[in-house]
């Protein structure tokens, strides 16, 4: 890439910024309204065929980039952040020279003169139009609807309300048994927020589920605390001012701060009806998805085909690429989707598909196994798959629909079909791998992104080696990941078991999670103990091993900062006495000397200990120390409070934690110093001692670009230079040495030192346990460092608040609480009782 | 057998240790509140045992984190070595312990 202009020089051979397209004057104008998945899906395949004869212009009504609504639910949860739900990041606008508007909706559509107007007054010009404005969440018109309190669940403004409100608690309500509400309901309750469920019909999801897996799904959800009431309706949602509760037509009343409304959604038509075009239930639209006006075009969920409107995703990949395709002028006709649902409710996994109504010439084939909570049905009629619900136990899903949507006769399977692909195929039940070979190119392996059997192999075999580089390149398993386990079936069967390269690996033995996964779920789920988190992710051992605890202990305490109660059964023995064991048995002891600094006091303080000890060696350390070797286990507390007397606090030097402050002289002295570096050495050693981290921390501040601090091989260095200061990071100069990144320079000191306390936060929240800055860097990239620390002035400030509100409760110095009375017994033996 | 405390003198997944006749002892406590006694010294470089990390019915050796059973002395996994275990049981939440046949050194 050139840095000065950002353009691939092999996409600007003459180097003037100029990208080698058509005339834009004679390209053809594509204005979008909406950038939601269907606009955006609809804009990449065109660009994908035919790049260089549009220009595109995209109006939003969010403030947003194109990001996956599905996944919003997620995001409610905490499972994801929004950056993480992302398609289109801004550089996919920019790349393709894709104009963005965004929080201006268009209002209006004037088709004579053949322009669109947005509220804040833009008219902009089209040769073609294309509406992908989605659908509206209806809103139940019962009074009270208005409220302040009352939301729906439809794009991330909601979310965010949502998030607020629970993190007041309190209760909330949501109106709509159906996925969307279910999927409200699940994050909110995970939010801490005790959920009630209103449901009108008599069971949950009964648009894609059938009474017995509704059931299934009710009792499942009961049994996390969520309240369901089915046969529910809503009468009134009263409050003064805002809302305070619900009633129902029976009388009953539930109170409630927040008021969710998923009860079901519209195609968004309101531009198409006014503008004249025809509407139907929603825009109609012929195989080509364009409108009665033959310059204008509309997708997704705003649209009727042949008399459907769907409310899935699905369908919008095939609207999509016959969208494209008749836009260059090649036959594609759409012909309509049959869809499936697969999700996860709550962790609880659910399929259906097609018609399971039942009904004159219908058959069903029914498993039921309570102990495991599967339930499997499948529909037929004349010999076809015509529907399946599948509850618990959703592996056989995509075989089901791929013989559903081919109409596949089954006459032979019949006896077999209920148990699934890999028995019913025959003679492939020791082998879990056969269903998977099985299944035909075309199957959909990823609902999510409409990615098929065949496009995953050929991703596959066109190098992506790992779960991580399928997710990258096709997208496949990358949203729900409910479909992670074919993926990883297809790597193997692709590559062989020993080709594929695996992804972050599980924390132990203890458990099938990765550190990511755990961490994740312990801020998600809100998890406030090792006992509780080993429980909720079904630890395979009672009390864990001697890695996964510290690490767990770490990442509670990062999360809690000052209500997680510290174990120190969970703590390496360096950090449970506050020194470091050495081969013998015996500990050595290094008190902390700010930024390198001492004085006569000190000296002779440590001089009276190593006398008064016996201990038989003194050393100054790397770290600009002295360490007082042979100190028994027994005599720990008494020589802490000999050095306590004399003013020094425990130098943190056997710590997964800040560790030394290495400084040079600096200005006052030296005469090549460009500023104040031992001070500034001491300003972020007072800053940053006694904090927990991942792994140890060492900072260094050198007085002038000879760097006699070795700031480059440091954690975080700074650099002083006359104009101000350097700031580097991700140095190591240990086992495999590593020279720092610069990361940015600041005029100040207050900056430098934000800067350090933000870094590491960041480091804090997004290492891995036992991973050094240097290996954390080079794994997620400094571009990502340096965009969570330089992209926003205020998250920095915020990374920086999160790290000072934790020090407020880990600056107490651990060796004079000890010399207190904390703890001091377990520094002495038991004595036998006479 | 010989009174050395209560039980409640050592944490939950926790040890300490306690000497008779001159070998020092680590006295464990497990996460389901079993007592076990090994002579304090891993197999593999004499590690004070009672510094490590008690997980199940193991200890982790706080020096190379050899893992170390608490029920018969030996070492887990692929390490081989041994640690005398001394007998110990618990009366009325007192810790007993059995004085150590010395290892021959």
């Amino acid at each position: 890439m050139d840095l000065q202009t950002g353009l691939d020089p092999a996409l600007d051979p003459d180097g003037d910024g100029d990208l080698p397209f058509a005339d834009p004057r004679v390209r053809q104008h594509l204005v979008v309204i909406g950038n939601g998945m269907a606009g955006c899906r609809a804009v990449e395949e065109l660009l994908a065929r035919d790049g260089g004869n549009w220009r595109v212009t995209i109006f939003g009504a969010e403030a947003h980039v194109n990001y996956n609504r599905i996944m919003l639910s997620p995001v409610l949860a905490g499972e994801k952040s929004f950056d993480e739900i992302v398609i289109n990041p801004r550089g996919w606008y920019d790349d393709n020279a894709i104009d963005l508007v965004t929080s201006d909706p268009v209002i209006a559509i004037d088709r004579a003169s053949r322009t669109v107007t947005s509220r804040s007054g833009r008219t902009v010009g089209y040769d073609r139009l294309l509406i992908a404005t989605g659908s509206d969440p209806f809103i139940i018109p019962v009074p009270g609807h208005d409220l302040p309190g009352v939301i729906s669940f439809r794009d991330m403004t909601d979310v965010d309300t949502m998030l607020a409100a629970s993190a007041a608690g309190g209760s909330a309500v949501v109106i709509g048994g159906g996925l969307l509400g279910l999927e409200a309901a699940h994050g909110l309750a995970l939010r801490g927020m005790q959920v009630t469920v209103l449901h009108l019909m008599p069971t949950l999801m009964e648009r894609q589920l059938d009474e017995a897996a509704g059931w299934l799904l009710k009792s499942a959800l009961e049994a996390r605390g969520q309240v369901i009431l089915t046969g529910a309706d809503t009468a009134a949602i009263y409050g003064e001012g805002r809302v305070e509760g619900v009633r129902l037509k029976d009388g009953r009343e539930i109170p409630a701060s927040l008021v969710v409304m998923a009860v079901g959604i519209r195609p968004s038509v309101k531009l198409a009806r006014e503008c004249g075009l025809a509407v139907g239930r929603g825009i109609q639209v012929d195989d080509h998805m364009v409108t009665s006006d033959a310059n204008v075009l509309a997708v997704g969920e705003c649209v009727e085909h042949d008399g459907q409107v769907y409310g899935l995703v699905a369908p919008l990949w095939d609207m999509c690429r016959s969208l494209a395709d008749g836009l260059i002028g090649t036959a594609n006709p759409y012909r309509g989707s049959v869809t499936s649902t697969k999700l996860k409710v709550s962790g609880i996994d659910v399929f259906s598909a097609g018609d399971f109504s039942g009904g004159e010439g219908c058959e069903d084939i029914v498993l039921r196994d309570a102990a495991r909570g599967i339930y499997k049905r499948v529909v037929l009629r004349d010999d076809r798959v015509i529907g399946a619900v599948l509850y618990g136990d959703t592996a056989d899903g995509s075989w089901y629909f791929d013989l559903l949507k081919k109409g596949t006769d089954i006459a032979d399977l019949r006896d077999v079909l209920i148990y699934g692909q890999a028995f019913a195929t025959g003679g492939a039940q020791a082998d879990p791998n056969a269903a998977v070979a099985a299944l035909p190119a075309d199957a959909e392996i990823c609902g999510c992104n409409g990615v098929t059997k065949g496009q995953v192999v050929g991703c596959i075999e066109a190098g992506a080696a790992s779960l991580d580089a399928v997710r990258q390149t096709c997208k496949a398993s990358a949203s729900c990941g409910s479909c992670t386990g074919l993926v990883e079936t297809l790597l193997a069967l692709t590559l062989g078991e020993e080709a594929v390269e695996s992804g972050p690996k599980t924390m132990c033995g203890c458990t099938s999670f990765g550190h990511d996964d755990v961490r994740r779920e312990i801020v998600a789920q809100g998890m406030r103990s090792i006992p509780e988190v080993m429980q909720r992710l079904h630890w395979s051992t009672p009390d864990g091993c001697s890695s996964c605890r510290p690490a767990l202990n770490y990442y509670l305490l990062c999360a809690l900062p000052g209500e997680y109660q510290d174990d120190q059964q969970s703590r390496f023995v360096n950090e449970r006495l506050h020194a470091n064991i050495q081969k013998d048995g015996t500990y050595s002891v290094v008190p902390r000397m700010w930024g390198g600094l001492t004085n006569p006091r000190e000296l002779r303080a440590i001089a009276d200990v190593v006398e008064k000890y016996d201990a038989p060696m003194v050393k100054v350390t790397g770290g600009q120390r002295l360490d007082i070797f042979g100190i028994k286990k027994e005599d720990l507390t008494a020589v802490w409070a000999d050095l306590n007397a004399a003013g020094m606090v425990s130098g943190h030097a056997y710590g997964k934690s800040l560790r030394t402050v290495k400084t040079c002289v600096g200005s006052e002295w030296c005469r090549f110093g460009t500023q104040d570096s031992a001070g500034l050495g001491v300003q972020a050693e007072r800053m940053t001692w006694g904090s927990w981290m991942p792994h140890k921390f060492k900072i260094a501040v050198s007085g002038c670009p000879r760097n006699c601090a070795e700031a480059t091989i440091k954690d975080f260095g700074i650099i002083c230079v006359d104009s101000g200061y350097e700031l580097h990071v991700g140095g190591n100069g240990g086992m495999k040495v590593r020279v720092t990144d610069l990361l940015c320079k600041v005029a100040t000191e207050a900056e430098a030192l934000e800067h350090c306390a933000a870094f590491i936060q960041l480091y804090r929240e997004d290492a891995r346990y036992l991973e050094r800055t240097a290996p954390w860097i080079e794994r997620v990239g400094l571009p990502y460092i340096q965009e969570r620390l330089l992209g926003d002035a205020d998250e920095r400030a915020a990374l920086a608040e999160r790290f000072h509100h934790s020090q407020r409760f880990s600056q107490d110095d651990p060796w004079a609480q000890r010399v207190e009375g904390a703890d001091a017994h377990l520094h002495r033996q038991l004595e036998p009782a006479e | 057998m010989i009174d050395i405390g209560p039980v409640d003198a050592i944490p939950l997944r926790g040890s300490r240790s306690v000497t008779l006749d001159g070998e020092n002892i680590a006295v464990f406590r497990t996460g389901d509140d079993r007592i076990f006694a090994l002579v304090n010294r891993c197999p593999h470089k004499h590690g004070p045992l009672s510094e490590g990390i008690i997980h199940g019915h193991a200890v982790a050796c706080p020096l190379h984190n050899w893992r170390i059973s608490l029920e018969t002395g030996e070492a887990l996994g692929a390490d081989r070595g041994c640690t005398p275990t001394v007998a110990v049981r618990v009366e009325a939440g007192r810790i007993l312990l059995a004085a150590p046949i010395r290892a021959a050194a």
